[in-house]
């Protein structure tokens, strides 16, 4: 069965056009309007908060010192919602738990946040986008490990119930870790974690934890499933459709033209994640040296690639050229469903479908239609997949 | 002649081979490639400056130095600090260029300009004196060559992300680097301004000092033979 999930990044749209130099980092917050903020916030929890009537599930996550994402701090908007909501399961893709720096306070955010909820939280780790390392200053040379450092002390947090243990790593210290409240789901909440490289694929499927691939398209999603389910072969378990999940974007409306309008301005989320000054993208030992150094050599233009192995700008993709990479789906909610089972099909299936249903300039009256039209008109057919 | 210890900067490492080649003519000159900038990666509990200097105490004892010389740049001169901070029985005098490694302004002003997050061409204005003549043009380099500057970053970040490019207590322990010492800064340098190499002079007990003119944070590679000069100078007479 196909869980649907609608993300939307609460963006600060208003402020876009003021800020030619980029959208990340440096920008000054005198362009953010604080009661213009407050009006969008509310929207944005209102838009998740429907999603419980109409069967979606809610998927958050943050960014910082950004117009693009105004959540900075994840777990508040599911904390809301986790009373808001009954029935959508809360996942937060994701906590940057490299970028951290007090991870018993994240497993505590969790922990606490399962239990408000009655056990409807998913627990996504990301490392982070590379432009995420100035406003943490973590050391990009150390985020691999101090990641993992972070993972083993929350799984460990959360799942020690007889008193306090001690824990002095490399990143991390601390005399009585002793996480109140303990969790409602058991063990612990389900793990997702997003991976964009064939390598961290690997090591997740160890894990077998769910898998997220972000906009990765007909041409690197199965590259990157497919590292996950030969690691998990070797680890010696087979990985149901539940292990996988996508994000993309989707726009359905009454007729073609209506679904391709809504995901053409939804996409302004995708057209703006370039916009950042390029010495951001590329911080020291963030990657693999042979990857830093075509950054290094070309600049930060990030390219999407069609499914025919053609690319366009990522920065000034059309909708036609998002669906024909298989990171949009647009159109009637019967064109939706057909491009999302062709999609699946061609990646080798999956059971998360991660909706950016709503994103950039893209208005509440436009969301609230989207969502609707997709849940009463497409989801029962996705639901089947 | 005792022996002279080269400690290199975080950049830009092939670059100083001629001033080494004028350093080490007629002299026991050592200049080890720092663990991960010699190509393996290090040891995951060797990542901190404390842990050059260690290592380079542990090398002067290996070698039973007397009265060695170490000449250390920018990276390596915080190193050559940190080393005779703790020790300095086989240390005879240090040659420092340009060093960083001691927080000498307020919570809320660097003594260091933040490189990492320059673009390009403004780190390569802040580096040199001469960018146009000498910051690489990576657009014209083999994949090997940028590949080894990525891995410069990679070591720099490793070793000096946090607090960035400083030991936060370095400045009050400064007393114990009772040697003879020559500070030589580019007058053009925009990481590490002449201003801080004045002010961090005034806190070394035994310290001279001096500019070279056109040259930017790395007078070694941009004034090779001025820079050797004055190193030279100071070695036949301190």
């Amino acid at each position: 069965m196909m869980q649907v999930w609608h993300f939307s990044e609460m963006a600060y749209h208003p402020g876009w056009e003021s800020l030619p130099d980029g959208l990340r980092n440096v920008i000054p917050s005198r362009v953010y309007d604080p009661e213009v903020g407050a009006d969008l916030y509310h929207r944005y929890l209102d838009e998740w908060a429907l999603c419980d009537r109409l069967g979606l599930n809610i998927m958050v996550n943050e960014h910082h010192a950004t117009a693009t994402c105004t959540t900075s701090v994840c777990t508040i908007p599911m904390a809301i919602l986790a009373r808001e909501t009954e029935k959508a399961r809360l996942l937060c893709l994701g906590m940057p738990i490299g970028n951290r720096m007090d991870a018993v306070r994240v497993a505590e955010e969790y922990a606490m946040l399962d239990v408000i909820s009655r056990g409807r939280v998913e627990m996504g780790f990301v490392k982070g986008a590379p432009f995420e390392i100035n406003p943490a200053n973590s050391n990009p040379a150390e985020l691999e490990e101090r990641f993992w450092e972070a993972h083993d002390l929350i799984v460990k947090a959360m799942t020690t119930h007889d008193g306090p243990f001690n824990w002095e790593g490399r990143h991390y210290h601390y005399r009585e870790v002793n996480v109140w409240p303990r969790p409602w789901q058991q063990p612990h909440p389900p793990i997702w974690m997003t991976v964009a490289s064939p390598g961290s694929a690997q090591r997740v499927a160890r894990k077998g934890y769910v898998i997220a691939a972000l906009n990765t398209g007909y041409v690197h999603t199965p590259v990157v499933y497919g590292a996950y389910r030969e690691s998990a072969a070797e680890a010696g378990f087979d990985p149901g459709p539940d292990r996988f999940a996508y994000l993309c974007i989707i726009g359905v409306g009454e007729t073609e033209a209506e679904g391709k309008r809504r995901a053409h301005q939804i996409l302004d989320y995708s057209r703006t994640t370039p916009r950042v000054q390029p010495q951001f993208f590329y911080p020291p030992g963030y990657s693999p040296a042979a990857r830093m150094s075509g950054l290094i050599r070309s600049g930060s233009e990030l390219r999407i690639q069609r499914r025919d192995g053609s690319d366009f700008p990522m920065q000034d993709g059309t909708v036609e050229d998002f669906m024909a990479a298989g990171v949009a789906f647009a159109g009637t909610p019967a064109q939706v469903v057909e491009q999302v089972e062709e999609f699946a099909a061609a990646v080798g299936g999956f059971e998360h479908l991660l909706m950016m249903g709503q994103g950039g300039f893209l208005s509440h009256e436009d969301t609230v239609a989207n969502l609707t039209l997709f849940s009463e008109e497409a989801l029962p057919a996705i639901g089947r997949m | 002649m005792s022996l002279v210890l080269f400690l290199h900067g975080e950049h830009f490492i092939a670059m100083g081979r001629p001033f080494l080649d004028r350093l080490g003519a007629g002299r026991e000159l050592h200049a080890p490639l720092y663990p991960g900038y010699d190509g393996a990666p290090p040891d995951p509990d060797f990542r901190s400056v404390d842990d050059l200097a260690y290592r380079y105490l542990d090398l002067l004892e290996e070698m039973d130095a007397r009265d060695a010389t170490i000449v250390g740049c920018s990276l390596g001169g915080w190193v050559a600090l940190e080393m005779a901070v703790r020790d300095r029985s086989r240390i005879g005098r240090i040659a420092l260029l340009a060093p960083v490694g001691v927080k000498l302004l307020g919570r809320e002003e660097r003594d260091f300009a933040d490189l990492p997050f320059m673009r390009e061409a403004e780190a390569a204005r802040t580096l040199f004196h001469d960018p146009a003549r000498w910051a690489p043009d990576h657009a014209a380099l083999d994949e090997a060559a940028v590949e080894t500057i990525a891995l410069e970053r990679q070591w720099a970040a490793w070793y000096g992300w946090k607090p960035y490019m400083h030991n936060p207590v370095l400045a009050k322990w400064l007393h114990r680097a009772a040697v003879p010492t020559l500070l030589l800064w580019g007058e053009s340098d925009g990481f590490a301004a002449p201003e801080y190499g004045r002010r961090l002079a005034a806190r070394l007990p035994d310290a001279r000092f001096e500019t070279i003119p056109d040259a930017g944070h790395y007078p070694h590679i941009e004034r090779a033979d001025e820079t050797a000069d004055a190193v030279l100078a100071f070695l036949e007479n301190a």
